[in-house]
């Protein structure tokens, strides 16, 4: 092989009114092979109803060095949960 | 496992920068994944591109055993079982290279070192398969040994192996009960079935058993393998619950398995078992075992053969890509 073929990531939907979930990934020189490839490798048993194949080179990941930075501010707001407020027994529908 | 452990580790020098080395183990000890763009040790990425490449060679070579028979399946339905299962074994290859390739070493640098033959796969895989009764000896015995190293491995500390063989194990039980049926049917069969079924439990009972790789003694890597999390029980400790769960297997098939030393302990509640031959695995791990060249031959031969083909698919590409740039 002359040249290595370009490594796509996979994501399959289970099933309707679920999202496409990423399931691996493969090699292949174009889309249309990509496709083709994740329903051998991904699907062989009725795992999805549809498949999403994205050049690993195109997605945008965050850092693992940058995990304080952007999610540490979410662990201080504990009153975004519902859990947050206690409510008496007696109160109902809350 | 479907790696070979024999292989000479370099002394480990640590480099490594004490306090990363320490937060990483903390990280693994407390049951986290670790992913591909975190910091790890560098023995650590060397081991399991290692073990993670070996299993996936392993899958690969491990088709032609197998596809061996699917011309020659006893019927249409065996044939369609066996090209679904020799598939899958593919399938599991694929997962294990992307899984592999995520620590830096790429696809075609692996299937390089396979075809030079300076990477190793398992060598139960160098064994032949002689007749129909192999099959169903393989997907019993040793499908059956891949998902007691697999079903753990499930949790190992590395997260695309892991998810990896979450799919592997999926689909893997189907392999194995596959194989125990074609044992179930030829042992119903005639005379000459059954004895073929009891020769092909002959020829590959120890060979799998072997499958776990040399005694807790001898393996040299075990121990900074279980702290890593890369290997979570012991060669012996799964061996011992693969006799454990198939010799009732092949009494309630009325075959013997070939060990004479094979007894009960009822203290124990497990199997005892004879001595394993270990100059013969050894033998076989040198490239001296009986398919060793030839099976290393078919899959170079299969590699080249589809040259023409993946150099047609990139051209056409390549095309397609220049005319709607144009």
């Amino acid at each position: 092989m002359s040249k290595e073929w370009p490594l796509w990531e996979v994501f399959i939907r289970s099933q309707h009114g679920l999202a496409h979930k990423h399931v691996g990934s493969l090699h292949a020189p174009d889309a249309e092979m990509a496709v083709n490839n994740a329903r051998d490798v991904y699907t062989r048993r009725n795992e999805g109803v549809s498949i999403w194949v994205v050049r690993a080179v195109d997605i945008v990941a965050s850092s693992p060095a940058d995990k304080g930075m952007l999610f540490e501010p979410a662990n201080s707001k504990v009153y975004r949960h519902p859990t947050f407020f206690p409510m008496p027994e007696e109160v109902k529908n809350l | 496992m479907y790696t070979t452990e024999f292989e000479k580790q370099k002394k480990l020098v640590s480099t490594e920068d004490p306090e990363k080395l320490a937060a990483f183990e903390a990280r693994v000890a407390a049951d986290e994944f670790i992913e591909p763009k975190d910091w790890m040790p560098e023995a650590y990425r060397r081991t399991l591109t290692r073990q993670i490449s070996q299993h996936a060679h392993s899958e690969i070579v491990g088709m032609l055993p197998e596809g061996n028979w699917i011309s020659r399946a006893p019927s249409l339905r065996r044939k369609a079982i066996l090209l679904a299962k020799v598939q899958d074994e593919a399938g599991h290859g694929l997962y294990l290279y992307s899984a592999a390739e995520t620590l830096g070493t790429s696809r075609q640098e692996m299937i390089e070192a396979l075809h030079s033959g300076k990477a190793k796969y398992s060598t139960i895989f160098n064994y032949p398969t002689l007749t129909w009764a192999d099959i169903g000896a393989v997907g019993w015995l040793v499908d059956g040994a891949a998902i007691m190293n697999q079903v753990p491995l499930q949790r190992t500390s590395y997260g695309p192996y892991a998810r990896a063989m979450v799919r592997v194990c999926k689909e893997e039980s189907f392999h194995q009960r596959q194989g125990y049926e074609i044992m179930m049917v030829m042992c119903a069969g005639t005379a000459d079935q059954k004895r073929m079924a009891q020769d092909a439990l002959n020829r590959w009972w120890w060979p799998s058993l072997m499958m776990f790789g040399p005694s807790d003694a001898e393996s040299v890597n075990s121990a900074q393998s279980a702290q890593w999390r890369i290997k979570l029980f012991s060669n012996d400790e799964l061996r011992q619950r693969m006799v454990d769960q198939t010799v009732p297997q092949a009494e309630f098939l009325g075959l013997t398995v070939p060990d004479p030393d094979l007894k009960f302990n009822t203290d124990t509640g497990h199997y005892e078992f004879g001595a394993i031959d270990w100059s013969e695995f050894t033998n076989v791990l040198k490239g001296n075992g009986p398919c060793n060249k030839e099976r290393l031959k078919t899959r170079v031969k299969a590699w080249d053969d589809g040259a023409w083909f993946r150099e047609a698919l990139v051209a056409y590409a390549d095309k397609k890509a220049a005319r709607a740039a144009a």
